[in-house]
């Protein structure tokens, strides 16, 4: 039974993941990439890390993903296929489209190589034994215990790398001075000259003194 | 399964994703297929840890999955404000570090 | 206090003399570094005067001191010392050296009045002194090179001191590179003879010698070539052909250096280097007989261009070189004391002369050319009287010095027989060629019809040139630093000028009384321990050639004056027509034999088409094209080739992230 379910769990992931890298139109990637992280948490499932399937489906197909539709819908783009690419454009390139190709399938060799023909023999395995119970491995409590004991401060410096991500994505996104349209640019009133600099609308804040 | 099956499994999206970095032009798709190399990272991640029986493998998995959420914003962050500029969304065409 | 440290002492004050007017050039007031300078010379005579006395105090025997300071390298095959020898032969020489340099220092003090470089030509004076002093009191091979080297540099600059005249500068390259050709000699021929005697110092290779370092026959093929390498050295610093073509150009020095480095010292040198070498020179006859015959022809061709000269200070230098080919001849031929006693008679009358041409020089403002010159005999009577006398001694009149020793080599020459003979007719004909052309450039000079400038000097206001103009070729020049001062000294006028050419003049007439034949042998007998163990070094034997000898030179002087005052005084127009019928011998001579067209097709313009063939053409297509264009190319190809690599594309850079992966992955898994 598990079998059925892994080659079914790995065929979605495949598929998806070749989907994101073929498909033209980068919002069907973006969906193909939904179809893989689902597919990507049966598998974690099937290998008892529930906890961690649980956040790929939440934050990752959930948060990540959504945020990627949005900024699909408002950037869009259309791309080549596939087979436009591989042919000859413009200055770099069309090496390198043949020669990407090539050089991912000598990653892969080198990979399956790597992780499967240097004679390991714990990977013929199913793994260490697992006793199930409220804080067996992989649930939640297990993991929680794990993260605020030995691995606090990779939690804690996480936490952090979190928030200055968000600082940071505000940071780049804003607007700036001398690049807005015509019609953006306010009218002046007295109100705005008496009021303190870095006081006032966001756009004020930032500096553009509705000048 | 043994782990090994999953393990093949992992090597093949990894590559995947490098090839869509490659290959693609868009900086949006060259972004999900950078999601790809580190979902494979994930997975193998995780074999190992049920390889071991202990959990390193899943807190690790975890925090690279915080990673990416945070790389993800900043990279959408910078391509909003690439497409604000009205500058083409196009790797290929965005190449001032050209030395 | 050893002679030796007197030795020392006289090395000391020239260069402390040197040191101190060096240094303070800015600082010492007035004439004080001419002073000072000085009495530094004046003290190296006395020192000098020291060593005379204290070697007398020896037995003969052991009259050759070595002093070593300390040495320079103690290696296998060479053992090299700072030593000088104090021997008559160099007491002799440092005597006449400093005596003659005190003289012209003291000259020099009026001389160079209000000239910007007054300080700085008192120290490279001093610096001269010093270096001829090292050259002649060296008793190593070493040191004689080094002397030999410092006087050729100090001659440079000091031919170079009015540096903005562009002749000055041309005149002390052209000396400088004429004797770097014979300092090549010098040092090659050291090394043709340190091969055999693997000794550097002289006493130990002039015993070496004649215990039969270089074989026992005579004119051994590495000697010959040692000895005449030698005398290509001599030959250089002593202007002898074919190397004499700086000196005519050195008299773009100031006078007093003139007198000093291109009359009593410094051309000297070659002869002191004969005499000093005398036991190689014996052993190789070939070698002698090079210098003798160069010796005879330089005083020919010498004496026959000073007929024709105009500027009365080349006259001078030609003279110069006639004299000092009467030396070479000389100490070639064996007569060690009597060249070297024509030396000490020589440096007298011929500083003397140049310090006369100075004081006449300064009357015309700078102009030297015989054509402008006439009738200063009323103007200037102290400075006619010591052209006079040393016009007189020059020409070998008796009883002044340079009768007796002209004649005391000539004599020698004769005694010698053999081929010899040619030598002896070469020297009286130059005697009568010099007393003809020394006798011209008074009469043109102080005869005749006084020239404006002399008439001026009558009515006792000294001539002065509204624009200052190089007396060579007539540029107007400018009076920045490096130009004769504004004041124009003449010998009635200067007290210090009048004492020193007084001395001189004295030195002149009476210098001969030491070595009157027959009747006193005062510079035979001082200098004999030098030249102990030569066979050619004996008192005078035929009497009959004596005596023949003395007279031929007599009349021939006499004979020259008369002449000289026929074609010049009385008859003043058969110069011209003399000229107009021996026009091909007079454009010879007034060419100076086309010795530097010669040289300047032979040597100079091949070297100047190597040298430009080298920067033309190799320079340019080998080095820079090729090494430094090459290597630049090859950097920039290489540094173009790693830009490559910035491309600027994001998906490159993710592409050569993944090879490396790759590789390092693959380099991992071989090692498995």
């Amino acid at each position: 039974m598990s079998s059925v379910l892994f080659f079914l769990a790995a065929i979605g992931v495949i598929t998806g993941a070749t989907g994101v890298v073929v498909l033209r139109n980068p919002f069907y990637s973006v969906l193909a990439l939904v179809i893989h992280l689902v597919s990507l948490a049966v598998l974690f499932l099937l290998l008892r890390a529930e906890f961690v399937a649980a956040v790929q489906v939440v934050v990752y197909a959930g948060a990540v993903m959504v945020l990627y539709v949005f900024v699909v819908a408002y950037v869009g783009g259309e791309s080549d296929s596939i087979g436009e690419r591989l042919r000859s454009r413009g200055a770099v390139g069309s090496g390198l489209r043949l020669g990407g190709a090539i050089l991912g399938g000598a990653v892969c060799v080198e990979l399956l190589i790597a992780l499967l023909g240097t004679g390991l023999e714990a990977i013929n395995g199913y793994g260490a034994g697992y006793s199930p119970g409220p804080q067996a491995y992989g649930t939640p409590a297990y993991i929680g215990k794990l993260l605020l004991t030995r691995f606090l401060l990779a939690f804690e410096v996480a936490s952090f790398l979190l928030l200055i991500a968000a600082v940071g994505g505000v940071v780049l996104a804003r607007r700036r001075g001398g690049l807005e349209d015509e019609d953006e640019r306010d009218l002046l009133t007295p109100l705005d000259l008496l009021r303190p600099r870095g006081t006032g609308t966001m756009a004020e804040g930032v500096g553009r003194r509705s000048s | 399964m043994s782990i090994a099956w999953y393990l093949a499994v992992s090597a093949i999206v990894f590559s995947l994703g490098a090839i869509g970095v490659m290959t693609r032009r868009n900086p949006l798709v060259v972004l999900l297929c950078l999601e790809l190399m580190l979902n494979g990272a994930n997975l193998a991640l995780i074999a190992f840890s049920r390889m071991w029986g202990n959990g390193d493998g899943q807190i690790l998995a975890i925090v690279v999955m915080t990673v990416a959420a945070c790389e993800v914003c900043i990279g959408l962050g910078m391509i909003v404000a690439i497409y604000r500029r009205h500058l083409p969304i196009d790797v290929d065409e965005l190449r001032e570090l050209q030395g | 206090m050893s002679a030796t440290t007197y030795g020392w002492l006289v090395l000391l004050f020239p260069l402390l003399g040197m040191l101190v007017t060096a240094l303070g050039f800015r600082s010492l007031p007035g004439r004080s570094a001419g002073w000072i300078a000085t009495a530094a010379i004046f003290l190296s005579f006395l020192a000098a005067l020291g060593a005379l006395i204290k070697i007398q105090g020896l037995a003969p025997e052991h009259r050759q001191v070595v002093s070593s300071l300390w040495s320079y390298a103690s290696t296998v095959g060479i053992d090299a010392q700072m030593s000088i020898l104090v021997d008559p032969l160099s007491v002799f020489m440092i005597l006449v050296v400093t005596g003659v340099s005190t003289l012209i220092h003291l000259y020099s003090i009026s001389y160079m009045e209000g000239d910007r470089g007054f300080a700085r030509y008192f120290s490279y004076l001093n610096f001269f002194v010093f270096s001829m002093l090292l050259l002649v009191l060296a008793g190593y091979f070493l040191l004689l090179i080094v002397g030999w080297a410092f006087v050729g540099a100090a001659s440079y600059l000091l031919i170079s001191f009015w540096y903005r005249r562009t002749t000055a500068t041309s005149a002390g390259i052209k000396a400088f590179v004429i004797n770097v050709v014979g300092d090549v000699g010098l040092v090659l021929g050291t090394y043709f003879i340190f091969k055999h005697t693997h000794t550097l110092d002289f006493l130990k290779t002039f015993q070496a010698t004649s215990a039969g370092a270089f074989g026992h026959g005579s004119n051994e093929g590495d000697l010959v070539a040692g000895c005449i390498l030698l005398l290509v050295g001599a030959f250089a610093k002593s202007a002898q052909i074919p190397l004499h073509t700086w000196l005519p150009d050195a008299m773009e020095g100031p006078t007093p250096v003139s007198s000093l480095i291109h009359a009593a010292t410094m051309v000297t040198a070659g002869v002191y280097l004969i005499a000093r070498m005398h036991p190689l020179f014996e052993l190789a006859p070939a070698a002698q007989d090079v210098g003798a015959v160069v010796g005879a022809a330089t005083l020919l061709i010498a004496g026959t261009i000073g007929l024709a000269q105009t500027d009365i200070k080349r006259v001078i230098a030609y003279s110069t070189m006639s004299q000092i080919g009467y030396m070479i001849m000389g100490v070639s031929v064996g007569a060690y004391a009597a060249g070297l006693f024509h030396l000490m008679t020589h440096a007298f009358f011929k500083a003397l002369l140049f310090m006369a041409a100075g004081s006449i020089i300064g009357a015309m403002a700078g102009e030297q050319s015989l054509n402008r010159m006439g009738g200063f005999r009323k103007a200037m009577p102290f400075t006619y009287g010591c052209f006079i006398v040393g016009g007189l001694a020059l020409s070998g009149v008796p009883p002044f010095s340079g009768f007796f020793s002209k004649d005391d080599i000539l004599l020698v020459t004769g005694e010698r027989g053999g081929w010899h003979w040619i030598l002896y007719v070469a020297g009286y004909v130059g005697a009568f060629l010099t007393a003809i052309y020394t006798f011209r450039m008074i009469f043109r000079a102080f005869h005749g019809e006084p020239v404006a400038e002399a008439r001026e000097l009558e009515a006792g206001h000294l001539h002065h040139a509204e624009v200052p103009r190089n007396p060579a070729n007539g540029e107007e020049e400018d009076t920045d630093v490096g130009f004769p001062g504004p004041t124009h000294a003449i010998a009635e006028r200067a007290l210090p000028m009048r004492v020193a050419m007084g001395m001189l003049a004295l030195g002149a007439v009476g210098a001969g009384l030491v070595q009157i034949p027959k009747v006193d042998f005062v510079i035979d007998d001082f200098l004999r321990p030098s030249f102990a163990g030569s066979a050619l070094y004996e008192p005078h034997t035929k009497n009959g050639l004596l005596v023949f000898g003395l007279g031929l030179g007599t009349v021939l002087a006499l004979l020259g004056i008369a002449l000289a005052h026929r074609i010049w005084v009385v008859r003043p127009g058969m110069a011209t027509s003399i000229r107009e019928r021996f026009r091909p011998a007079y454009v010879l001579f007034v060419n100076k034999w086309y010795f530097d067209e010669l040289i300047d097709m032979l040597v100079v313009k091949p070297a100047a088409a190597g040298g430009l063939f080298a920067r033309d053409t190799f320079e340019r297509l080998f080095v820079d094209e090729t090494l430094i264009g090459g290597t630049t190319g090859i950097v920039r190809a290489g540094s173009a080739a790693v830009r490559a690599a910035q491309s600027g594309f994001v998906r490159y850079y993710a592409a050569l992230l993944v090879l490396g992966v790759t590789g390092v992955g693959f380099y991992f898994l071989l090692q498995t």
